[in-house]
């Protein structure tokens, strides 16, 4: 390492003034670094380190920490609650990727044009990403009221006789979660969608145009190609916030009724934090991780072969 | 709407106007002369129709909003009423008054807006010393630590939140700000995008600065700060509104009634009281003001912040 940087070094004098140079860098570069490093070593890398060692170990609240291999592995796959969690995850993942990015993609297309007060349409759509959490579930599970909520109603008078009762029913809370979900996050996947789209150079549209390419050609052959990067980018950003979900359900319906929304995160909050089962629950967390980093390399490698 | 019709209507004649022969009669000058070229009213017609559809989807999308705002100024009774009543019938403004005495809701904005000072001023200057010794100062092993840096992002944060609730029950931070605020503060999202930030301001600058005497420090605060600007107040703004608005780490680590933020408090008189209808939204309306005023004042950083960056903590 050392060497390198002396070789790198532009203006050469003699080596050992070099070196006290290099030195002095290290010292600088680290002072800079220091005050956030500490902070970052102490509660996230060391964490993050200890959270996979933790997943071979039986360590509760009552007893010492025992090494025991695979064990909570073989304890996790025979547990229902695990593959009910892992199964609501999914649920809700394929729910929320693919209606977040069409509707964060129809907004960007709708708002990416120059007229006056489009900004205020932009802001406004973002918005309720920035909306705290709290008041966004409240409202949203007033709204979702099975019998005399606004949506129900609304459902009522275009003629559905038996509408859902959403947060009240086990196999409508999913769709009332992946629905609010989808409503706050949209806005955040149109700015970027905006951002790809204005990157996109206007001559490829005029050429398509004098081509005599029509609206939906140019919007599949010209707007669709150029935002692979964008919508590569948001794929991955969208799954991997999907397989985190957290929060929302936890404030929105709490994992219920019965277990019909409970999702991994939470499952790894009950075990570890509410039960005190640190190696346990830490097993969970690690298949969290290894499905997250799998999406990830995965879509990777569909971007590099597209991409050839 | 009979507008939008007219307008459409219109286009269509002047479409149709040019003769087959293309030699244009007296009354098609007249035409082209008091109006706008077809092209420029085919153009106007298409932007009203724009903003008809952004207006209706726009209220469409604000919905809830609308609806939260209304419900804070009735009654309980009047709140889920069949049909709708989008506007109430009499505007219960008392909700906005009583609510400091139902629940300690000074206490909660206090302690939120307390966290969120702090970990916001902690993550911004620490990101930033750190950003600049990651991408203005050369020296071994940096980049390896940047990548550890990189990849911490990248695991998910519910995967080792379990090791952390471990060490402050071992330091004894439970139940404390403290905790908070050490794990929030340091986060590596903010050195990523302060370091890409940084990146794009040329290295020349900070070499003519060396040459003219500067310390490393001094370059940091006199030269750098100052440019980076834009950034700085990105990455402010979006620490302020995530500690705002965050509820698991309160949730997990503050159990006394007194140390609990807004969304904390809000969350436990809605399960306390959940036939309170009206003043389960004023208490909404009210957590929302805040992000809502800090985020018309700072929208332009917002939506720099993420179209750069493209991630958030």
């Amino acid at each position: 390492m050392t060497t390198e940087t002396i070789t790198q070094a532009p203006a050469p004098v003699h080596s050992r003034g070099n070196r006290k140079q290099a030195r002095r860098n290290t010292l600088i570069g680290w002072t800079f670094i220091l005050p956030n490093f500490l902070g970052f070593l102490a509660f996230t890398l060391i964490p993050v380190v200890a959270a996979f060692a933790l997943s071979f170990m039986e360590w509760t609240s009552f007893s010492a920490p025992k090494w025991v291999g695979l064990a909570n592995f073989q304890r996790m796959f025979a547990s229902d609650s695990f593959w009910i969690a892992l199964r609501n995850t999914v649920v809700y993942a394929l729910g929320h990727v693919p209606l977040t990015m069409a509707l964060a993609l129809i907004l960007a297309m709708l708002l990416n044009r120059k007229l006056k007060g489009i900004g205020f349409f932009r802001v406004a759509i973002f918005f309720p990403y920035i909306t705290s959490l709290v008041a966004v579930a409240v409202v949203w599970n007033m709204l979702f009221s099975p019998d005399s909520g606004p949506i129900n109603q609304f459902l009522g008078s275009i003629g559905i006789a038996n509408p859902p009762g959403w947060t009240s029913s086990s196999d409508w809370a999913m769709p009332a979660v992946i629905i609010t979900s989808v409503w706050r996050d949209m806005g955040y996947y149109m700015v970027l969608y905006l951002a790809g789209l204005q990157a996109i150079p206007t001559e490829l549209y005029e050429a398509a145009e004098v081509d005599g390419a029509s609206a939906w050609q140019r919007f599949w052959n010209v707007t669709i190609p150029s935002l692979r990067p964008t919508t590569f980018f948001v794929v991955v950003m969208l799954t991997v916030s999907s397989f985190k979900v957290f929060d929302l359900i936890v404030v929105m319906t709490n994992g219920g009724p019965g277990r019909s929304t409970t999702v991994l995160s939470q499952l790894i909050y009950q075990e570890g934090i509410g039960e005190g089962k640190f190696g346990y629950s830490s097993a969970i967390s690690l298949v969290l991780f290894i499905i997250v980093l799998t999406v990830t390399v995965l879509q990777f490698k569909i971007q590099q072969r597209r991409e050839r | 709407m009979t507008n939008m019709a007219e307008d459409l209507k219109a286009t269509h004649v002047t479409d149709a106007a040019p003769l087959p022969n293309g030699a244009p009669t007296a009354e098609d000058r007249r035409r082209t002369d008091r109006k706008r070229s077809p092209r420029e009213q085919k153009k106007r017609t298409a932007n009203v129709v724009i903003y008809g559809v952004l207006v209706v989807l726009v209220v469409a999308l604000m919905v809830p909003f609308i609806w939260m705002l209304s419900s804070s100024l009735k009654e309980n009774n009047q709140v889920l009423t069949v049909p709708i009543q989008w506007i109430p019938q009499e505007f219960v403004w008392s909700n906005y008054t009583d609510i400091w005495t139902r629940i300690p809701m000074m206490g909660y904005l206090q302690n939120s807006l307390y966290l969120a000072v702090i970990i916001t001023c902690l993550q911004v200057l620490t990101g930033s010393l750190a950003a600049y010794g990651f991408s203005k100062v050369r020296f071994p092993g940096r980049d390896v630590l940047f990548l550890a840096y990189i990849g911490t992002i990248a695991v998910p944060w519910q995967a080792y939140m379990v090791p952390q609730y471990i060490m402050m029950q071992q330091l004894g931070l439970t139940n404390s700000f403290n905790a908070l605020i050490l794990l929030q503060a340091f986060g590596a999202f903010g050195v990523f995008l302060m370091r890409q930030y940084y990146m794009t301001i040329p290295d020349e600058l900070c070499e003519a600065a060396r040459i003219d005497g500067l310390s490393e420090y001094g370059i940091w605060a006199r030269v750098i700060l100052p440019l980076s600007k834009p950034a700085l107040a990105s990455l402010a703004l979006l620490t302020f509104v995530n500690t705002w608005n965050d509820y698991m780490g309160p949730f997990i680590y503050l159990t006394s009634n007194r140390l609990w933020t807004v969304q904390l408090g809000l969350r436990s008189f809605v399960g306390q009281f959940d036939a309170e209808y009206a003043m389960i939204m004023t208490g909404s309306v009210i957590s929302v003001i805040p992000i809502l005023i800090i985020f018309l004042i700072g929208q332009r950083y917002f939506i720099q912040g993420i179209a750069t960056s493209g991630m958030k903590g």
